[in-house]
């Protein structure tokens, strides 16, 4: 009985590649099908993002942005894994990790804190190691520009914590 | 990644609305999005901001979507204070020396932008210094 798990697997696996293949049955694949194919498969992909897939003569060429190379080796596999794919072009390119976020020096920050506090009198802030600490009381309908303001300038986080409404 | 999937609502617009210099990181249990749009996309953004997170309650996101990086020197700027004028500084900070005043609604002119929270504008009368970004509203041409 044990042994039957693995074996049902293969089958739905086998009933599944069937089904995807049955388009292509019994007559050779067009470089256009195969390219639909490719397009299909790295959809399921949910790291991928290829803009572009090109086949000629089985030959699957690849290009667009991926954010890491795991990506980009496992897009590649899975193109290469299509039915009427002979081999993959990987011309696919590495997005590099965005920059990490600036944070304002707690000097600057606090008078930029300071001059945004101006307009919501009743507010007051402190500022350490880039996190503005809000006390006091606003109006809701406030609490959004004050936001705007703030996270505007830079710091590491805004802690509300201490701010109440009217 | 949690931040991600919590804010992508945020992201997804603003990658629908076309934002520019779309920043989408996360450090230390805070996520930064940063970008440049209009201010109707600013807006919407906020708006989807506070249905996500009441009140910002969280402290879990730091979002600076600037509407006004498109805005190029001569263009005419609004005054739009809450209920006063508007100061203009010698300097660009809040203890520098108030040089003259702008009305509450009066169409100024942008000379300079000295960084995003202070611009220097210049009055129909000539009167020329410093001034607070977030009461200057960019006249639509």
């Amino acid at each position: 009985m044990k042994l039957k798990l693995p074996r049902i697997l293969l089958m739905v696996c086998a009933i599944a590649l069937l089904g995807a293949s049955i388009t292509g049955c019994k007559k050779k694949q067009s470089d256009a099908d195969i390219k639909a194919a490719v397009e299909t498969a790295l959809k399921a992909e949910p790291m991928s993002t290829v803009t572009m897939v090109d086949v000629k003569d089985g030959v699957a060429t690849l290009s667009g942005e991926c954010k890491d190379d795991m990506c980009k080796a496992s897009c590649e596999k899975t193109a290469a894994a299509v039915k009427g794919v002979k081999s993959v072009v990987n011309n696919l390119t590495v997005v590099p990790p965005p920059p990490p976020p600036t944070i304002a020096a707690d000097d600057p920050l606090t008078s930029a804190v300071n001059d945004a506090l101006k307009a919501f009198p009743g507010v007051s802030a402190t500022v350490k190691d880039g996190i503005i600490s809000v006390t006091g009381k606003i109006a809701k309908a406030d609490r959004q520009k004050l936001m705007m303001a703030l996270q505007a300038l830079k710091p590491k986080k805004v802690d509300v914590a201490g701010l109440t409404n009217n | 990644m949690s931040l991600q999937n919590k804010y992508q609502e945020i992201v997804d617009a603003a990658t629908a609305a076309g934002t520019q210099d779309l920043l989408v990181r996360e450090q230390d249990g805070v996520l930064y999005i940063d970008g440049s749009a209009n201010g109707t996309t600013k807006q919407q953004l906020w708006d989807l901001y506070e249905k996500i997170d009441p009140d910002y309650a969280s402290g879990d996101l730091v979002m600076n979507i600037n509407s006004v990086s498109g805005v190029l020197e001569g263009a005419k700027l609004k005054i739009t204070t809450n209920r006063s004028n508007l100061n203009i500084r010698k300097g660009p900070s809040t203890n520098d020396e108030i040089i003259g005043k702008a009305a509450r609604h009066e169409i100024v002119t942008l000379v300079r932008k000295e960084n995003d929270q202070w611009w220097v504008i210049k009055t129909d009368d000539g009167e020329e210094g410093y001034s607070y970004t977030q009461y200057l509203t960019p006249v639509e041409a």
